[in-house]
C-alpha cells in the first residue's frame, strides 16, 4: 500500500487540536554559563574532552564569526537575536554514563512515549524485547535512534547490528573520542566554518549531533533515526552531524523534531553534512515540527540550518526529503555539490506555514561533473496570515556537459492573507546542459472541500486530505513510518486554518 | 421520510428556489425532471449542504430532523448521499484511500467501527464487480483524467459503498452508455427497499425504464409544477416541458 493511504488513520487520530508536544522535561541540567565568548567555546571544548585540534577548530570558527554579519537577504523578519542572553551548554546529567537503555533516565523516555515516538521506535525505546531485532517482521526496515536529548546523545540502538557491518553510527561527541581520524578529515569539509553565519557560529559552538559512516559497499540494513528535541530554556541548539558513504554503500537517514511550547524564541542552527563516494546514495529525510509559535505568532523555534551534500564520487546519489510544519521562521536550503560525473542531487520538500510563520526554503544545486542531474519539487502550503517562500538556485558550471536539472515549485494558498513566493534563480554556463522549471499557484477550492464534506469528511478532514493529495509526489519519498508521521503534522498546522 | 415544505433559496442575491415542496416518503424513489437552468442542482446542493445559498425561507426535514441545521458531514453521516452532476477532481489523493476515509468518517460519526484497509478493499472489489468496474479505478486519483462515464460511475460505486438511506442522483445518467446506464441503475436499484429513499434527477425517460419511479415531479423556474406517476415522464419526452407545465 502507498503510504499516503495511511492518511486515514493518522487525520483522525489528532482532533485534540493545537500544539500537542508542550511540555517541558524535568532533568537536572548542566549549564554552561550564559553568553558567548573564547571562554564558552573553550567550556564546550573541554566539558567535551576534545583533542587540540578540534578545540583549535572551534577557535578559529569563533574568530572568524565575530567578523561576519548576520544575513539579511532572506524574506523572513524576526527580532534581533541576543547572542549573549543564551546558553550553549546543557547536558542532561550522567548518572554513570548510559551504555544501555536501562540507564536513560524514565523522564526521557516518558518523553519520547508523549512525543510519539512511532511504532518501532517506541517499543526499542521502551525496552520492549525483542523489538526491531527481526526487519521480517512488519516487511519494513527497522530503525535505529540515536537521541539527541538537548546537547548531548543519550542512547543509541542497534548499535551491534550495526557494528557486524563495520557500520558506525553514534553521537558526534563519540565519533571526536573514537574515530578522530573520520571526523578531522570531513568536519567542516562540505560546509566550510566561514560559509554562512549561522554555519560558522555552529562551527564553534556545536555540542553534539551524530555521526554516520558506511563502509565500502554496505548497505546499511535499517533506516538510521535522530529524534532532535530542544528541551532546556534559552539553550540554542547546535547540532552537527556527519554522514559519510564510502563507495558502493546505501544509507537512509531519518530526522524528525518536536519541541516544548514556550514564550521565548529560541534559535536553532545546525549544520548537517553528507558525503557520497563513487556509486554511493544518501537519502535524508526530515520531518520538522517544532514549535512554531502560538496563533499570534508569539514564541516559536528560529530555525536557521545549513544543510549541504557533496556527491563527491561518480554515480554517486544524494535526496534530501523533508517536510516542514514548525518554526516560526525557517531558513533553510538543503544542496546538493553534484562533483562527481553522472551523480544525481535531489530535494523533495512540503513546507507548511500557518498563522504568523515564516518560512524561506529551498534548495541549491550546483552542477560540476558531467552528466549530473538533479530533481527539485517544491510543495508549499501557506495559510493564515504566513509567509511562504521557495528561493532555489540551480548552477551549472562550463565542464557539467550534459547537465539537467528539472524544477516544479507548487504553492497552495488557504485564505487570502497569506503569502507564497517562488525565487528560482538559474545560472547555465553550459550550453549542452538543460534547465527546465515549472511553477503553479492554487488554492484549495470550494467545491473540492463540499465534495470531501458531502462524503463525510468534516472541513479540517477535507483540508488534510486536499493537501496530503497535493504533497503526495514528495511524500512518497519517505519512507514509511515518516510519511504517517508527516500526514499527521500536515493535518495539525493546518487545523484552523479554514472556515 | 423527507418533507421538503416552501423552501426558497438564493445565490449571490439571485433567487432560484422560489418556493419548493415535495415529499419522499420512505421506501420511495422519485424523479426530478425540468429544464435547463430551472434549479435541480441547486436543490440537490441546497439538501446536502453546500455553503454559498441564501435559505430565505421554508424548511427541510427528514426523517424528523432539521436537515438545514445540519453540516453536510453531518447528513452525510446520516446517510444522505449525492451523486454529483459534475464529480469533483482530487488530485493527489488515491481513490480508495479516499472512498476508505470517507466511509470511516462516517462510521466513525455514526459510532460503528471503522473498517481496515483489508475489509475495505475486499468491500470494495466486491461493489466494484457488481457495477463491472476495474480494481484499476481504486489506484487511481479520485476522478482526475477519468471519463465522463468513469466519473458516473465512480460516484455510483461511492453510493453503493455508503449505503445511503437516501439517494440524490444528480443527472448520473447523462453521459453514459448504454451498458452503463442498465448496470448503475442495477446499482440503484440493489438498494431499493422499504428504508431506502431517492431523487432521481435526470433529463430522459429512458433512465426510468431501468430505475422506475414511483413518482415523477417537474421542476420549472425553482417550483414544482407538476407531480405524476411514472407515465408523466412519459408524457414529457413526447410533449415538452412547455406543453406539460400548461396541462
Ligand atoms: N453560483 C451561481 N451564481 C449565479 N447563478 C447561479 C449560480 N449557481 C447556479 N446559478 C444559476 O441558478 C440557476 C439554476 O441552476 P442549476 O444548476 O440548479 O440548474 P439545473 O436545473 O441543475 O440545470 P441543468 O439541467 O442544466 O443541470 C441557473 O440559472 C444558474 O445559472
Ligand atoms: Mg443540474
Amino acid at each position: 500500500m502507498p503510504a499516503v493511504a495511511e492518511t486515514i488513520e493518522t487525520v483522525q487520530s489528532v482532533q485534540e487540536g493545537g500544539y500537542k508536544w508542550g511540555f517541558e522535561t524535568d532533568i537536572e541540567m548542566e549549564f554552561a554559563p550564559k553568553g558567548l565568548n573564547e571562554d564558552i567555546v573553550r567550556f564546550i571544548s573541554k566539558k567535551k574532552n576534545e583533542p587540540e585540534w578540534l578545540l583549535e577548530w572551534r577557535l578559529k570558527a569563533f574568530a572568524l564569526w565575530q567578523k561576519m554579519e548576520e544575513p539579511n537577504w532572506a524574506a523572513v523578519s524576526y527580532p534581533k537575536i541576543d547572542y549573549q542572553d543564551a546558553y550553549y551548554y546543557a547536558a542532561p546529567v550522567k548518572k554513570a554514563g548510559p551504555k544501555s537503555l536501562d540507564e536513560v533516565d524514565p523522564e526521557l523516555l516518558k518523553t519520547y512515549a508523549k512525543l510519539g515516538i512511532p511504532l518501532k521506535e517506541q517499543a526499542i525505546l521502551a525496552g520492549v524485547e525483542g523489538a526491531g531485532e527481526s526487519p521480517a517482521d512488519s516487511g519494513r526496515m527497522p530503525v535505529a535512534v540515536d537521541a539527541v536529548f538537548d546537547s548531548v546523545s543519550v542512547a543509541t540502538t542497534f548499535r551491534d547490528e550495526l557494528s557486524k557491518h563495520g557500520i558506525i553510527f553514534c553521537s558526534i561527541s563519540e565519533a571526536v573520542q573514537e574515530h578522530p581520524e573520520l571526523v578531522r578529515e570531513y568536519l567542516g569539509s562540505v560546509v566550510p566554518q566561514g560559509d554562512n553565519y549561522f554555519a560558522c557560529l555552529n562551527s564553534a559552538v556545536f555540542t553534539d549531533g551524530s555521526f554516520v559512516y558506511i563502509p565500502k559497499g554496505v548497505r546499511c540494513p535499517m533506516e538510521l533515526s535522530t529524534y532532535f528535541r530542544i528541551n532546556a530554556k534559552s539553550t540554542g541548539q547546535f547540532e552537527r552531524t556527519l554522514i559519510i558513504a564510502d563507495a558502493g554503500s546505501h544509507v537512509s537517514y531519518l530526522e524528525g523534531c518536536t519541541a516544548p511550547q514556550r514564550d521565548e524564541n529560541q534559535l536553532h542552527a545546525a549544520v548537517v553534512e553528507l558525503v557520497a563516494m563513487d556509486d554511493a546514495t544518501i537519502k535524508y529525510s526530515t520531518v520538522q515540527n517544532w514549535y512554531p509559535g502560538d496563533a499570534d505568532g508569539k514564541g516559536g523555534i528560529y530555525n536557521f540550518v545549513t544543510k549541504r551534500g557533496a556527491c563527491r564520487g561518480a554515480r554517486s546519489k544524494i535526496s534530501w526529503t523533508q517536510v516542514e510544519t514548525g518554526s516560526a521562521v525557517t531558513w533553510k536550503y538543503p544542496s546538493c555539490i553534484l562533483l562527481g560525473d553522472d551523480s544525481v542531487g535531489e530535494f523533495y520538500s512540503v513546507a507548511v506555514t500557518n498563522n504568523f510563520q515564516q518560512a524561506d526554503t529551498g534548495t541549491k544545486m550546483f552542477h560540476i561533473g558531467r552528466n549530473t542531474k538533479s530533481t527539485i519539487v517544491s510543495k508549499g502550503i501557506s495559510a493564515g496570515r504566513s509567509q511562504n517562500t521557495y528561493r532555489g538556485l540551480v548552477k551549472i558550471s562550463p565542464k557539467a556537459k550534459g547537465a539537467r536539472n528539472f524544477t516544479q515549485c507548487d504553492s497552495l494558498l488557504i485564505g487570502d492573507q497569506c503569502g507564497a513566493h517562488t525565487v528560482p534563480y538559474i545560472e547555465n554556463r553550459c550550453i549542452t546542459a538543460k534547465v527546465e522549471h515549472e511553477a503553479t499557484t492554487s488554492r484549495i477550492a470550494e467545491d473540492q472541500l463540499f465534495y470531501c464534506r458531502a462524503r463525510g469528511l468534516n472541513e479540517e478532514e477535507a483540508v488534510g486530505l486536499i493537501v496530503n493529495g497535493f504533497c503526495r509526489e514528495v511524500l512518497k519519498e519517505l519512507p514509511m513510518e515518516f510519511a504517517v508521521e508527516a500526514q499527521k503534522l500536515l493535518a495539525i498546522s493546518l487545523e484552523g486554518s479554514v472556515g | 421520510m423527507l418533507r421538503i415544505e416552501g423552501l426558497t433559496a438564493e445565490i449571490e442575491g439571485k433567487q432560484i428556489l422560489k418556493g419548493i415542496d415535495l415529499e419522499v416518503p420512505k421506501g420511495e424513489i422519485h424523479a426530478i425532471m425540468g429544464p435547463n437552468g430551472s434549479g435541480k442542482s441547486t436543490l440537490s446542493y441546497v439538501l446536502s449542504g453546500r455553503e454559498g445559498y441564501d435559505i430565505t425561507g421554508g424548511s427541510v426535514t427528514w426523517n424528523g430532523q432539521d436537515l438545514l441545521a445540519m453540516e453536510p458531514e453531518e447528513r452525510a453521516a446520516a446517510g444522505l448521499f449525492l451523486a454529483f452532476q459534475y464529480p469533483v477532481e482530487l488530485p493527489g489523493v488515491g481513490n480508495a484511500n479516499f472512498l476508505r476515509t470517507a466511509l470511516n468518517a462516517q462510521r466513525r460519526a455514526r459510532g460503528e467501527k471503522e473498517v481496515d484497509a483489508m475489509a475495505f478493499l475486499k468491500l470494495a472489489r466486491e461493489k466494484l464487480k457488481k457495477l463491472h468496474m476495474s480494481d484499476e479505478m481504486l489506484k487511481r486519483n479520485v476522478n482526475v483524467g477519468f471519463s465522463g462515464g468513469e466519473k458516473k460511475r465512480n460516484e455510483v460505486l461511492q453510493m453503493a459503498l455508503m449505503n445511503p438511506s437516501m439517494a440524490i442522483l444528480d443527472e448520473t445518467d447523462s453521459g453514459l452508455d448504454i451498458d452503463a446506464l442498465r448496470i448503475v441503475s442495477e446499482g440503484v436499484n440493489a438498494l431499493r427497499g422499504p428504508d431506502f429513499s431517492s431523487l432521481v434527477i435526470t433529463h430522459y425517460q429512458r433512465l426510468l425504464n431501468y430505475i422506475v419511479p414511483d413518482r415523477v415531479h417537474v421542476l420549472m423556474d425553482g417550483r414544482i409544477v407538476r407531480s405524476g406517476g411514472k407515465e408523466l415522464a412519459e408524457e414529457l419526452e413526447a410533449q415538452g416541458y412547455g406543453q406539460a407545465s400548461a396541462a
